[in-house]
């Protein structure tokens, strides 16, 4: 028995699939779902989602956001998402050298906390582009 | 009567601004339905939202309401107001009836007693709101057609900050809502305190919650005021497109009955151009034979 899985950000349905295994990063650490999981709602950190279906691993980079589980059916309302082979090397690492000079500039307390939270995202969009190289070359 | 030249010159100027709004219009059309199609895109995700937080808010009992978005706070005299306007004009009376909507508001909550901050996204309601001196706290202006989430975002947190530090007792929002091609109204909603949807009934599941209800909620709340924020943006921008389309249409339409008149016109004129003509010519033949 499946999972039916939705991700959906408040752009548009990134996905909606039958799979067998998800694997998410959540704030009080990762959390394995499989079929007849129980009722679980619960907040997303950023971090590497993976869903496995057939035996497939596909990873997606998360920026945080909420997961909402049922036995058959879970649905996860993502910030942001990108699938690991979506992401371009080369401009995620621009984009997290930028973050770090904003977190360098930061003036207050406020200013540094954004930084800070931008800078933890490119970094995890950056380790999912580089986990889809290593496999590719497996 | 003016002469042939002149209203042949006429005629070709108000050709080709025929043409333009004539291209305007169809730019407008496309505009339009991706504009239209991002709304509807938004929609699985602010429902799914709107049915947790109801599913929330259900189990919990009143006293938990306290310090979150759904607390009915008590008036601290101030309030939060967004305006949601396109950039750029030539969109028929759209921001105007925007405007006035919000200019109606503000003098209402005077009324009451209390003032009012404001928020812009859309240079037309920026530039109003900064020349006629009405608070400006922050402004996003040039979204773009189909903007993103995170574009819209800093106004939203500045804006929604200032209500859980205690300086806002409530936040309003008023947009352009995109009822169909042909209508588009000025809408005001509320935005904070946040309404709790009905309980949907249904099965009631035995939810965890990781780490807690409480912390859920505190950040499912904010996150839902973001999103109704992004949605008006997105129907502010198909309202945008739909009512230049139709404004360029009957622009399109002056134009061509301009034409239609002007050509009518120099026909005219050069008609009576040629009678003159050979009036004048048989009346110096004759003159001649005569003579």
């Amino acid at each position: 028995m499946p999972i039916h899985l939705e991700i959906v950000t408040a752009e548009r349905m990134v996905l909606s699939d039958d799979v067998d295994l998800i694997s998410a990063p959540t704030r009080d650490g990762r959390v394995g779902i499989l079929p007849r999981h129980a009722p679980l709602l619960t907040i997303l950190e950023p971090g590497e989602l993976d869903i496995v279906k057939g035996g497939q691993r596909t990873p997606f980079a998360v920026s945080g956001g909420f997961m909402e589980v049922l036995p058959t059916r879970v649905t996860i309302l993502a910030d942001t998402v990108e699938r690991a082979d979506e992401i371009d090397e080369r401009r995620a690492e621009e984009a997290r050298r930028l973050a770090e000079e904003r977190k360098q500039l930061a003036q207050n307390e406020r200013e540094m906390a954004l930084a800070e939270a931008k800078l933890r995202k490119e970094m995890v969009r950056l380790q999912v582009a580089r986990i889809r190289e290593t496999s590719r070359r497996t | 009567m003016a002469s042939s030249r002149e209203i042949k010159r006429r005629i070709r100027s108000v050709k080709n601004v025929a043409q333009i709004t004539r291209a305007m219009e169809m730019v407008s059309a496309s505009k339009m339905r991706r504009a239209q199609r991002n709304v509807l895109a938004t929609r699985p995700y602010a429902d799914r939202m709107r049915d947790l937080i109801g599913e929330l808010t259900s189990r919990m009992v009143g006293g938990s309401r306290r310090g979150t978005l759904l607390e009915v706070r008590p008036d601290t005299g101030k309030v939060g107001l967004i305006i949601v306007t396109p950039d750029r004009g030539l969109c028929g009376s759209l921001v105007s009836n925007v405007l006035r909507r919000a200019g109606r508001f503000i003098l209402e909550q005077r009324q009451l007693g209390r003032t009012v901050d404001t928020f812009a996204y859309g240079k037309k309601g920026r530039d109003f709101l900064a020349r006629t001196g009405q608070n400006l706290q922050a402004e996003a202006i040039k979204l773009g057609d189909a903007p993103r989430l995170e574009q819209i975002l800093g106004v939203a947190t500045e804006a929604i900050s200032r209500v859980q530090g205690g300086e806002y007792s409530e936040i309003y929002i008023i947009y352009s809502e995109f009822i169909n091609t042909l209508v588009q109204r000025p809408a005001i909603k509320k935005l904070v305190p946040v309404d709790a949807p009905e309980e949907s009934g249904g099965s009631r599941l035995d939810f965890t919650y990781e780490p807690s209800q409480e912390a859920v909620l505190q950040e499912l709340l904010p996150r839902y005021v973001e999103t109704q924020i992004y949605q008006a943006v997105l129907e502010s921008i198909a309202s945008e497109h739909s009512a230049r389309m139709v404004a360029m249409r009957n622009a399109t339409k002056s134009a061509k009955d301009l034409v239609r008149d002007l050509t009518l016109s120099f026909n005219k004129a050069r008609q009576a151009a040629i009678t003159k003509e050979v009036s004048e010519i048989s009346s110096g033949a004759n003159a001649l034979a005569e003579g």
